[in-house]
């Protein structure tokens, strides 16, 4: 059975994301940083930024919730059961610190299938409270015997 | 930070993910897909048992790059490939190679292995320095 591609290009409302300093703390001290800059909030100001700095993969954090409604989109026509999550990208932007305001739009980038698999590649967009962008993730499923 | 060249690798990373690590990152990332925190569920939908997430190992990657260019100001780009599983309580091991190296802009081929199997893979980190 073919993809259905008809949901490539769509995109989804915002979701918005305050960023915490205890949030940044405990998302750090779960991945081992050890980077005083993303626990101690002197040490940060120390080194010049406003606040705790989220690690960049941290990104993870305050964009997935845009991503999720894609994987629920019937529009979509994921098979959860046979899904994978294959691949992931993020390019970063300026570093985001505790109290900073994202927000995030996600799209559906690509879906196609390869080798009797189908590829949903997913995009989000991460922008901070002064319009720049953070990250832009691209997130790559796939899922077999499609 | 020292200089690194094409060909060089950078400083391996090691850690070891202790037995309640997927319920810790689960909390952190918001990620409770039980696959990472439930040993019975785990094992119904066939797997070993729980497995690590897969971007708390790309994580670790990340840490890798940044730890050995000086800071997370450095991180611009990583790109990964998601294979096999990792597993708590095993040591993953995060080793990268210089590719390009030019006008202070870094290319680094990096990979995360657990008991010699890569769970990352075909990994891309750009780094500007």
């Amino acid at each position: 059975m073919p993809v259905n591609t008809k949901a490539v290009g769509k995109a989804y409302a915002p979701t918005h994301y305050a960023v915490g300093r205890e949030k940044i703390k405990e998302y750090a001290l779960a991945v081992g940083e050890t980077n005083p800059i993303h626990l101690d909030v002197q040490a940060a100001r120390q080194a010049g930024y406003a606040d705790v700095v989220a690690p960049p993969m941290f990104a993870v954090v305050y964009s997935a919730p845009a991503v999720g409604p894609v994987l629920f989109d019937p529009e979509v026509e994921l098979n959860f059961a046979l899904m994978v999550h294959g691949g992931q990208e993020f390019k970063w932007g300026p570093l985001v610190v505790a109290g900073d305001e994202i927000s995030t739009v996600a799209s559906v980038k690509e879906i196609r299938e390869e080798d009797g698999r189908g590829y949903y590649v997913f995009e989000s967009v991460s922008t901070n409270q002064r319009g720049e962008e953070v990250a832009r993730g691209t997130w790559t499923n796939i899922v077999r015997g499609v | 930070m020292a200089t690194l060249n094409v060909g060089e690798q950078i400083p391996e990373l090691k850690v070891t993910p202790d037995k309640y690590l997927t319920v810790r990152y689960a909390g952190a990332s918001g990620d409770f897909n039980p696959i990472h925190i439930d040993e019975e569920f785990a094992k119904a939908v066939g797997l070993p048992g729980r497995i690590l997430h897969g971007l708390w190992s790309m994580a670790q990657v990340a840490r890798a790059q940044t730890d050995a260019a000086g800071g997370p100001q450095h991180l611009k780009r990583l790109s990964v490939q998601f294979r096999g599983m990792g597993v708590p309580e095993q040591e993953v091991v995060v080793t990268g190679t210089v590719r390009e190296a030019a006008d202070g802009r870094l290319i680094v081929d990096t990979v995360a292995e657990q008991a010699g199997k890569q769970i990352i893979r075909n990994a891309e980190a750009e780094l500007q320095l």
